[in-house]
């Protein structure tokens, strides 16, 4: 295919922009592993960088006396890391080609910088993880598919880069995937991809250059603009409908009855007008009457609209409570287990600091376990002599919480399956945690 | 020409309205959705839609005292009808706040009066003209921007009303500062934006919480680009003040920029100014705030042009951001937007 086609200005070629869907995509990779270079190049040989800002580009290149441009520079954002040349934090990135709109999170490598991929990957749908193909398979490239593997990222696509310090070795390119498979066979990836490129050279980024004949598969940006949304999938009617309240609004001016309406965004499945549904925590079971938007009314909304609900019964609903399908409920329960990334400075606290979860619309206080075990993410080893979790950290917990909260396991839901630990003293945010089934030895409250 | 831009034009996806006219459903917007439910385009501009309504709402929910930073410009009115979407037929649980530098061009503010009015919400305005008369900024000069000293307004503003909150238009696309901003970004005691302890942001959960004196500035667009915040004000059907249109102005030609002539900027020894067709595509304080050159007078010709555009949005239209290649994040340190 002629890269010509995917270029933005072939409007001809556009899908209507209304239709275009959008894919979310985290990229990972160790310091020098040419990562800055590879979003340049991506975004550069996309036609998605702008003259001023190529020209900004030759302008740095020039100052640090280099001759050509450096498409690195790309990824400078803020003025630490141009003194350090490093990335510090997660940069967020839009770019659009004729097919599909994208935004990447482009995460730092470093291995003190974990909590920052955690941050990006979340709302990932596919993981591009780059490896120097000069450097084999190194732990920290280990690490990154596990951290998108701990989130739920299903798809993910190794980019091999520098194949050209390698003449575009084939034998080199095989050795790498050999070996990743090998360690992936114990993750739960879905799909792997391995494309061979050179950022620096542009082959199989956007444009499959004449250097990598031997290799048949996509280049960098059409496996992105083929890749499957898994985002997609909630709002299917075969996911179940869950639905936190974010909002009540009261409308009907004065003298007249006044109106409540439940405003959310529907986070998995579907929802219509006379769908039996409960409300939970407390339980009570009612219909839905009408689904409204500022648009009109709907007879039928998905998965992630944002919309209102109207109830037939006058029940008490309050932010923070959820509406779920009736026939398929969530678990209720004041105890689960936990696959938490400790974020925060101070190690996990498991009696000095008081600690909010926020699942959902819901905010309420919770305490954490001593970890059953600390997951090592270059060997999936579990190590179940750690004491609490420092930052970093990736271990199972037992949480507890003041009231019962619906939720999911994280591999079937990720909306109502994920929470994030918040310091109540400090208010930092310093964990991320995923359900992963009941707590062991406690039992439901209700379910 | 009336500077509210009232008129109709042929093409659909490039109708530009009266703000006083009620709201409609986008064309199709409605129906498609009633009957063909479960074949509706779920597109980029649903997707972002949805995750800003989520957004304001969470900021409802969680803080007790939030505003809507409100400029007139093209990303506040997305914003604003953002809002409408999330909130009515209620009323907005906040108030509008608009930081007016003294510098603004009159067309907008003109529009930002009318608009408001028409919404029915509160607004709420602080002048750098005020803040320079109690002696809180010093300008150099008179002509000086005064970009940079909104954020000293700003400031005093949020101790002033004790706000918790600021929902503001910016966008990750428009600044490379701007990338690495979160959606829901903490500020310290003195207004600070500290690039490298910043608060992880997992999943759409945004932890809101704040002491007292600090604050939060929550981004709703920030995952929007220029192309969708046109797309959408065609989609809706937004009035925007006329600058965004191609007008004849009066320039002068400054390296790569073209300055609008006005009391703040008049031409220099050895400049000619000249009468161009142009349009504005950021409206901010006069004095730094450049139009580039247009003959788009329609929604749809700006997103034709946008689409095709090979300068930024900032790039050829800021005095400010090219100071220095920081300016944006030294700004934002300060407490700017």
């Amino acid at each position: 295919m002629a890269a010509t086609e995917v270029l933005i200005e072939d409007v001809g070629d556009e899908a209507p922009a209304s239709s275009k869907d959008l894919l979310r995509f985290i990229t990972a990779g160790s310091v020098d592993d040419g990562k800055s270079t590879l979003i340049g190049r991506l975004l550069h040989d996309a036609k998605a960088l702008m003259e001023d800002q190529i020209d900004a580009l030759a302008r740095a290149s020039t100052r640090r006396g280099l001759a050509e441009l450096d498409l690195s520079y790309v990824t400078d954002g803020l003025q630490g890391e141009r003194e350090q040349g490093i990335t510090i934090d997660v940069a967020y990135r839009s770019f659009e080609t004729a097919r599909r709109r994208f935004i990447i999170a482009d995460t730092p490598g470093h291995e003190q910088y974990t909590r920052n991929m955690v941050t990006g990957a979340t709302n990932a749908d596919v993981a591009v993880i780059l490896v120097d193909a000069c450097k084999y398979w190194l732990p920290q490239s280990r690490r990154h598919a596990c951290v998108a593997d701990t989130v739920g990222i299903r798809h993910l696509i190794v980019a091999v880069n520098k194949m050209d310090l390698l003449d575009y070795c084939e034998d080199a390119f095989a050795h790498i995937r050999d070996e990743f498979l090998d360690f992936a066979a114990n993750l739960h990836f879905e799909r792997v991809e391995f494309i061979p490129i050179s950022a620096l050279k542009g082959d199989m980024i956007v444009e499959r250059g004449a250097n990598l004949g031997w290799y048949e598969g996509p280049t960098l940006l059409q496996a992105l603009e083929e890749a499957e949304i898994p985002g997609a999938a909630y709002g299917s009617d075969d996911a179940p409908l869950r639905f936190p309240v974010q909002w009540v609004s009261r409308s009907g001016g004065p003298g007249r009855v006044s109106r409540r309406g439940y405003m959310g965004r529907i986070v998995s499945g579907s929802v219509a007008a006379g769908d039996e549904v409960v409300v939970l925590p407390s339980g009570r079971v009612t219909h839905v009457e009408e689904i409204d938007t500022h648009d009109g009314v709907l007879a039928r909304a998905h998965a992630p609209q944002s919309v209102t609900l109207h109830l037939e019964d006058d029940v008490d609903v309050a932010r923070g409570d959820m509406i779920v399908a009736a026939a398929r409920r969530p678990a209720l329960a004041d105890a689960f287990e936990a696959t938490v990334c400790w974020l925060g400075s101070e190690p996990m606290s498991l009696h000095r600091r008081r600690y909010l979860i926020k699942h959902g619309a819901k905010t309420v206080a919770a305490v954490l376990s001593r970890p059953s075990y600390r997951l090592d993410i270059a060997t999936l080893a579990r190590n179940t002599e750690g004491s609490t979790l420092t930052m970093n950290d990736i271990g199972r917990v037992t949480v507890r919480v003041q009231d019962p909260l619906p939720w999911d396991p994280y591999a079937a839901n990720r909306a109502t399956g994920a929470f994030i630990v918040i310091d109540a003293l400090t208010h930092d945010t310093v964990g991320a945690g995923m359900i992963e089934g009941p707590a062991l030895g406690v039992e439901a409250v209700a379910s | 020409m009336n500077d509210n831009t009232v008129r109709k034009v042929e093409d659909e996806t490039a109708a530009v309205c009266d703000i006083g006219r009620r709201s409609q459903p986008a064309p199709g917007f409605r129906r498609k959705r009633l009957t063909a439910p479960d074949v509706s385009p779920w597109g980029t501009l649903e997707a972002l839609e949805s995750e800003a309504i989520h957004i304001l709402r969470e900021v409802a929910g969680e803080f007790q005292n939030p505003v809507l930073l409100f400029s007139g410009g093209k990303d506040s009115v997305v914003l604003t009808r953002l809002a409408e979407k999330a909130f009515r037929p209620g009323r907005f649980p906040f108030a509008l706040l608009h930081i007016d530098t003294g510098h603004n061009f009159p067309e907008v503010i003109a529009f930002r009066d009318r608009f408001v009015g028409a919404l029915g919400e509160r607004l709420i305005v602080r002048s750098v003209e005020d803040s320079i008369r109690e002696g809180r900024v010093v300008p150099k000069g008179p002509t000086e921007s005064r970009n940079a000293y909104q954020s000293v307004t700003l400031l005093d503003a949020i101790a002033e009303l004790g706000i918790d909150a600021c929902i503001g238009g910016a966008r990750r696309d428009e600044e490379k500062a701007r990338a690495k901003e979160r959606v829901f970004s903490f500020r310290d005691l003195f207004g600070e934006w500290e690039p490298r302890n910043q608060r992880p942001e997992l999943w759409n959960l945004y932890n809101a919480r704040v002491h007292k004196g600090q604050h939060m500035r929550v981004f709703p667009l920030s995952n929007w680009t220029e192309l969708d915040v046109w797309r959408y004000i065609a989609r809706e059907e937004l009035a925007v003040p006329s600058l965004y249109f191609a007008h004849e102005r009066e320039i002068v030609r400054r390296g790569t920029v073209l300055a609008p002539v006005s009391d703040l900027i008049q031409p220099a020894q050895g400049e000619v100014s000249e009468s161009l067709s142009v349009r504005f595509r950021t409206v901010g304080d006069m004095s730094c705030t450049c139009p580039v050159a247009s003959r788009a007078t329609t929604v749809g010709e700006i997103i034709a042009e946008t689409a095709v555009a090979r300068i930024s949005e900032r790039g050829a239209t800021r005095l400010d951001d090219q100071a220095s290649e920081a300016s944006m994040e030294l700004r934002k340190r300060e407490g700017y937007f």
